[in-house]
């Protein structure tokens, strides 16, 4: 299963990562409050997740982090473990 | 489980002061990815201009020169020539680059001086508090010109890609916005382009960036995406208007735009 991490105490609720993914599994969430005072972005350990990676590539805050099941070799430019 | 997606090395651990839905934490990421591609980080220097990106030096482990208000490409002249082998960029704003400092620009480029200018046009003076700026759209309201721009009184927005491509120093000048995951990937590759440039010693590179800044402009960020795509673009056309060094790679076939695939 494809996942994606978000850093949600520095997360400033843009919803940009909202608009970016296809299959709506980022969601920002009313019911929390990060110690900056913004909601949000919450992932919903959605299955769908096909970790296309166009919700980190839009972060402007770059807190999240993308993890494939197999896939394609890391992006060349990305430091990735 | 691989890790496909991370925050660059160059990158700092350290939460960005930009407000919500601000595209200047898109752009430091970008430069970051791409000194750590090239391995530049030891033998890079940054040079911001006055606004937002002033704190270029808390978010970016590279070297960092402050330089006066719309004087960086001057001060970036200077550390280029003397320390030529080392990758020097100016990180201005359009009130830094295009208002207070449109004279050292231009003649930084007509000089073709072998560094690369990335410039952050949100067509508002940010930090400030949302002045108009000689990039500011027709009709945009601003604190400053509270009924819209008025090209009777104000003049018309400046296009300083389109103005500084004829310039024969100048090797590489483009266009590209960040509004969309697609975009993004365009503007790396352009980004990719400029940092070419300027290792292949082909003269002064030039990389506007269209920005959100939803807070001057009194938009959501939701709002702030529309209003790029519907009037920045309108105003501020995209693409590459000069790579001299074009032929071997603007032939290559485009990169797989995951954006619209289907995966």
């Amino acid at each position: 299963m494809n996942k994606i991490t978000i850093r949600e105490e520095r997360c400033k609720g843009c919803a940009y990562c909202v608009l970016a993914c296809k299959r709506e599994l980022i969601r920002i969430d009313p019911e929390r409050i990060n110690n900056l005072g913004y909601n949000p972005a919450v992932f919903s350990n959605g299955e769908a997740c096909t970790g296309c990676a166009l919700c980190a590539e839009i972060c402007p805050e770059v807190l999240i982090e993308v993890f494939r099941e197999r896939g394609k070799v890391a992006l060349k430019w990305q430091n990735a473990e | 489980m691989q890790k496909i997606f991370a925050r660059p090395a160059t990158l700092l651990d350290t939460g960005f002061h930009f407000c919500p839905g601000c595209h200047h934490g898109i752009v430091h990421r970008l430069l970051c990815e791409m000194l750590d591609h090239y391995g530049l980080r030891e033998r890079a220097v940054g040079v911001p201009g006055v606004g937002c990106g002033v704190f270029l030096y808390d978010y970016i482990d590279i070297d960092v020169c402050e330089a006066p208000h719309g004087r960086a490409t001057a001060v970036a002249t200077g550390i280029k020539r003397v320390q030529p082998d080392h990758f020097v960029f100016t990180y201005q704003g359009d009130g830094d680059l295009g208002a207070i400092g449109t004279a050292e620009v231009i003649h930084a480029a007509n000089r073709g001086e072998n560094f690369t200018v990335i410039f952050v046009n949100n067509a508002v003076y940010g930090m400030t508090g949302g002045q108009m700026a000689p990039t500011t759209l027709l009709g945009q309201c601003t604190t400053t010109s509270p009924a819209g721009r008025d090209s009777r009184n104000d003049g018309y927005p400046l296009h300083l890609a389109e103005l500084l491509a004829p310039l024969e120093g100048v090797a590489f000048a483009a266009r590209v916005s960040l509004h969309t995951p697609a975009h993004v990937k365009k503007a790396r590759r352009a980004l990719q382009r400029a940092f070419e440039t300027q290792l292949e010693k082909r003269g002064f590179s030039f990389l506007e960036f269209i920005s959100a800044c939803p807070t001057n402009w009194r938009l959501t960020p939701y709002q702030s995406v529309e209003h790029i795509e519907k009037n920045m673009l309108r105003a501020f056309p995209l693409g590459t208007y000069k790579d001299t060094g074009a032929p071997a790679s603007a032939a290559a076939p485009e990169e797989e735009d995951t954006a619209n695939a289907v995966l």
